[in-house]
């Protein structure tokens, strides 16, 4: 059974590993535009938070023997309490200053992380077991598709669609985009402005924190996972602007399988399709795909 | 006066001369630049005498680099995280260009530097569509397609790298296989583009530059076309950094994919902010830390990058202005009050 030239397995299996790195994609890339909107910085630690997140679960485990599913919960809270640390005595005394200087400190803070975990833990990675509720395969007739996976991609829509629900339809929500279009007047209502931006970017290092869990299973829990993806979640929030959640995600899962589609037909190019396709998209659209302005 | 040379990533006390340019300062200044510079260089002559020429051959490699970048970040406000592609890439071309086509090193360095720039005008073009943040993410991407295409293309001999490159001789004649004649070609190569750099600055380019930084769409207004302005500005720093690249292959017979990975560039942000952004000497300054730090702990695993990490962050909360410019600041305000 032929597909577009390829056994349709095949396809399916490339697609289907695209649609979860997509995932990821999305969660983190939505956490940056949240923390972009609020703060106007491009969190350069967002990538090494998701490496911490991913390291808590492990700890969590080893340590205390504290299993997946509350490792699921706890570890977003943890991360995200130590970014509201991070945003309250590091962040905060430079808000004013060019914005360039925030993405510097956040630089710094990743190489910070990454160096200590690196020590700690050396380059090879942990092993992190699938729980064992979601161990197996569904049998798709066509192909087999691990439980753990599909998983993934539902924890991923799910807390994307949360998190669009808490920003577009809640009274918080709608605070937050109030403060984002004027933080003066909002505050001037009487609102705790400098509040609602340290849990704004709480949330944000929490969402990426629990990509970081839902990701060790997958990818072994390693220093380096951070670096990695993180990169590549930059140049799809190139591609779609930081300014809409909906842009975040939906770029998020479509850059994904464009990954998967690239690793069918041409495997050389897979690692760098993103980058062709930002460089295609500031040609064509500076603004980026769901951007306002430049 | 210092509140505004605090929150914008400009040079200290660039604010006060910009606002009152006195013939008198200037003058001195340019006096001080020429004294200071010949005692600079008789230092560079002699150093390595004394300490070992490689070491001092690599700061000053790093150091042009730095300064490359520094152009960019100082005088032009861009604030590039992608300078490693123009570093690496030029190291493998010149390593290629020494091993397999057997260039004289004079040739070799040039074609890196044709290369840096050459490649600094392909991603120029496309990350000057964007402005800060997006101008930052953007190069840091671009470079990144940079390191896996050296992964993969055949003549960067992937995981392996360049290794053993060849030190050609200079102009086919002068031998360049001791490490002392090596260090002398670097310190040549590193004056001559500090030299460039220098009158680029100081050049009505370099001001129509410092005007765009300030305020854009004023510069634009007055008739500048800005993204002109800034795309030479970067091709200028690419070929510098390409320039710096192709030393590092004299110096090491090496190229390698350390050198095109974004830790890289990362190393140049930092030896350019410690030291002062948008000072001449400062990226030297950074270089010689920053290059010292990592011989000092090399062998204790990460602890290098977790003391990197550790330094951006204090230079960002409290040493904006860098070693150099605080220097500067200080000298300012002394000679102000007497």
């Amino acid at each position: 059974m032929d597909f577009l030239g390829v056994p349709f397995p095949v396809f399916a299996g490339q697609l289907l590993i695209g649609l979860i790195n997509g995932a990821f994609y999305a969660v983190l890339s939505l956490g940056l535009a949240l923390i972009f909107g609020l703060l106007n910085i491009v969190n350069f630690a967002h990538g090494a938070l998701y490496m911490v997140g991913a390291f808590v679960a492990f700890l969590l485990l080893d340590i205390l023997g504290i299993g997946y599913w509350p490792a699921l919960i706890l570890s977003p809270i943890i991360v995200g309490a130590f970014g509201m640390v991070i945003e309250r005595f590091l962040l905060r005394p430079i808000a004013d200053l060019d914005h360039l200087y925030g993405l510097l400190l956040t630089f710094g803070l990743a190489l910070l992380l990454e160096g200590f975990f690196r020590q700690m833990y050396g380059v090879s990675g942990e092993t992190y077991a699938i729980p064992d509720a979601l161990q197996g395969v569904f049998n798709l007739g066509f192909m087999f598709l691990p439980v753990y996976r599909a998983w993934v991609i539902v924890a991923a829509i799910i807390v994307c669609g949360a998190t669009w629900f808490l920003i577009e339809q809640t009274r918080l929500g709608a605070t937050m985009r109030a403060a984002v279009e004027n933080a003066d007047l909002v505050r001037a209502f009487g609102v705790n402005v400098p509040l609602l931006v340290t849990l704004t970017y709480g949330l944000g290092v929490a969402l990426a924190a629990f990509a970081g869990v839902l990701a060790a299973p997958i990818y072994s829990v390693n220093p380096l996972m951070g670096s990695n993806i993180i990169i590549v979640v930059f140049a799809i929030v190139v591609i779609g602007g930081l300014g809409s959640i909906k842009g975040a995600i939906i770029s998020g899962f479509l850059l994904g399988l464009c990954e998967g589609l690239t690793r069918v037909y041409y495997p050389e190019a897979s690692n760098i399709v993103i980058f062709v396709v930002m460089a295609i998209v500031l040609v064509v659209r500076p603004a980026g795909l769901f951007g306002k302005t430049a | 006066m210092t509140d505004t040379s605090k929150s914008e990533l400009r040079p200290t006390g660039e604010t006060k001369t910009a606002n009152a340019p006195s013939a008198g300062g200037a003058a001195s200044i340019l006096g001080d630049i020429r004294l200071w510079s010949v005692i600079g260089l008789v230092a560079l002559l002699i150093i390595p005498h004394y300490v070992y020429p490689v070491m001092v051959a690599k700061v000053l490699c790093f150091a042009l680099f730095a300064a490359a970048f520094n152009l960019l970040l100082g005088f032009a406000g861009l604030l590039s995280f992608g300078h490693a592609a123009f570093f690496g890439m030029s190291a493998y071309i010149t390593g290629y260009c020494l091993q397999t086509l057997g260039f004289s090193a004079e040739l070799g360095i040039l074609a890196g530097t044709a290369s840096g720039a050459l490649l600094g005008l392909v991603m120029g073009l496309l990350a000057i569509r964007r402005q800060g943040i997006y101008f930052a993410m953007i190069t840091l991407a671009l470079a990144q397609m940079v390191y896996f295409v050296a992964l993969q293309a055949p003549f960067t001999g992937g995981e392996d790298g360049l290794q053993g490159v060849p030190r050609r001789d200079l102009f086919g004649v002068i031998d360049m296989s001791s490490n002392m004649n090596v260090y002398y070609l670097v310190l040549g190569v590193f004056c001559i583009g500090l030299f460039i750099i220098y009158r680029t600055v100081h050049s009505p380019f370099g001001q129509v530059l410092k005007s765009i930084r300030e305020n854009e769409p004023r510069a634009i207004s007055l008739g500048y076309d800005a993204d002109r302005y800034k795309l030479l500005a970067f091709v200028i720093s690419a070929a510098l950094s390409g320039m710096a690249g192709s030393t590092k292959v004299m110096i090491f017979q090496l190229a390698s994919l350390t050198d095109v990975q974004w830790q890289m560039s990362g190393e140049v942000v930092l030896m350019a902010v410690l030291g002062g952004i948008g000072t001449m000497l400062g990226p030297l300054v950074g270089a010689a830390i920053i290059i010292t730090l990592q011989n000092e702990l090399a062998q204790i695993g990460s602890v290098s990058t977790i003391v990197q990490g550790a330094v951006f962050v204090f230079c960002v909360l409290a040493f904006r202005r860098g070693i150099v410019g605080e220097i500067k600041h200080r000298w300012q305000i002394w000679r102000g009050r007497s």
